[in-house]
């Protein structure tokens, strides 16, 4: 208890603060944090908050890199507070900023609607024609773990922003779409339940879509939860082009297997024992 | 989807551009060590004599238009890629692709116009062959 509390030095946290309705422009305070080892960044900033200046605004809640609220601009870096420990990344200086490429709400609060909004518009769930077989309970649709593979890492997304605030093509395009939508928009693409590749190629592959990418790769350097959004966009690209030029047969959703036998049997798995009740 | 087949012509046109590019300057600035369509070697591969023979070839005349059609998409879509990352308004956006669409047709029609006339002229003119000929 008492080593892992112990005070190694003082880190000047210089925070970019801002309150849209009542300054010009953003401006940086310092404050002066006690930091332990094994501190986070979001711990500074929540000694700031309770002992130094109540009113820094700034956007957190699960505080274990889950659920991708803390996005933040940390020594230049835009990654999770929670997950980011101060000593790892600064000595006697940290510099704290709201993400980039996003309106500031507050202090360190970005605006992250406008990236919600494309997500949404890329359709990140699975659609499918048959309306009716998808809402019967009775069956599921089966997926192979090579299937699953094909999209599994891009799954891992938690839509924190970080992508999208270091990515160089949103920070002069700001219609550009952006890594994290388009990078889910080849997630669903990928899953072999959905049905609406077409729909979505025809924003993914419009004027501000995946072919304004120009692979700097930031955006998955950037990424707190290791996904390669980069390395999506380009399978995005290339799906768009074989489909343009119909090099390859596209292949229909799986279907819905019902009932016991249905699904491919894994020879692996011994059968179930007999039963032991009448 | 348009994008998708810009940006699928914009990758083979910069293709075709490079092997294009490659031929001219292996014929043109290389010409003293490949002697490639030169028909007289005492003189330079841009020297009238050399490059009245090609214009009478139909072969260049068709890769010059094609060369200047491939590279006036590459470039003209590549600029206007630049521009939209501009974060116009769309608008703007439809009157630049508008724009583009009519300079760039416009610029080919001209180049397919003198390209053809070259290569007309250069039928008509004594065969190059028989001028060297004569200037030796």
């Amino acid at each position: 208890m008492s080593g892992s509390h112990q005070t190694a030095h003082d880190v000047v946290f210089h925070v970019r603060r801002y309150t849209p309705e009542r300054d010009k422009a953003p401006y940086i305070q310092s404050f002066t944090v006690p930091v332990h080892p094994g501190m986070t960044v979001l711990e500074g900033l929540h000694y700031i908050k309770e002992n130094l200046d109540q009113t820094l605004a700034m956007r957190y809640s699960c505080r274990m890199g889950i659920c991708g609220s803390c996005g933040m601009l940390l020594n230049g870096k835009p990654t999770l507070a929670c997950n980011t420990q101060i000593l790892d990344i600064a000595d006697r200086e940290l510099t704290v900023g709201p993400l980039p490429n996003f309106d500031i709400l507050r202090d360190l609060v970005p605006d992250l609607m406008t990236m919600f909004q494309k997500h949404r518009a890329l359709m990140p769930f699975v659609k499918r024609d048959d309306e009716e077989d998808v809402n019967d309970p009775a069956g599921e649709y089966y997926q192979s773990p090579e299937e699953l593979e094909h999209y599994l890492q891009f799954s891992f997304c938690i839509r924190c922003g970080c992508c999208m605030a270091a990515c160089p093509t949103l920070a002069t395009d700001a219609n550009y779409l952006g890594p994290m939508p388009l990078a889910q928009s080849h997630r669903w693409n990928q899953d072999t339940r959905d049905g609406a590749r077409s729909e979505r190629s025809s924003l993914a592959g419009g004027s501000h879509g995946a072919f304004r990418c120009h692979y700097a790769g930031e955006c998955s350097r950037a990424c707190p939860k290791g996904v390669d959004p980069a390395r999506a966009i380009q399978h995005l690209k290339r799906q768009l082009v074989v489909d343009y030029l119909h090099l390859a047969k596209r292949k229909k959703p799986c279907e819905k297997q019902h009932g016991p036998g249905a699904f491919p049997k894994d020879p692996k798995i011994p059968e179930a024992p007999p039963f032991t009740l009448p | 989807m348009n994008e998708t087949k810009y940006w699928t012509w914009f990758m083979a046109a910069g293709v075709v551009i490079l092997v294009l590019l490659g031929l001219h300057m292996m014929i043109m600035h290389l010409g003293a060590f490949t002697h490639l369509f030169v028909v007289d070697k005492g003189v330079e591969a841009t020297a009238v004599v050399n490059s009245q023979s090609r214009d009478a070839n139909l072969f260049f005349t068709i890769t010059y238009v094609l060369l200047l059609g491939t590279a006036l998409f590459h470039g003209l879509y590549g600029l206007r890629t630049i521009l939209f990352e501009l974060t116009l308004k769309k608008s703007m956006e439809k009157a630049l692709s508008v724009l583009f669409i009519v300079l760039g047709l416009g610029l080919f029609c001209l180049g397919t116009w003198a390209a053809f006339t070259a290569h007309a002229n250069a039928l008509k003119a004594p065969a190059p062959q028989a001028a060297v000929s004569e200037g030796r």
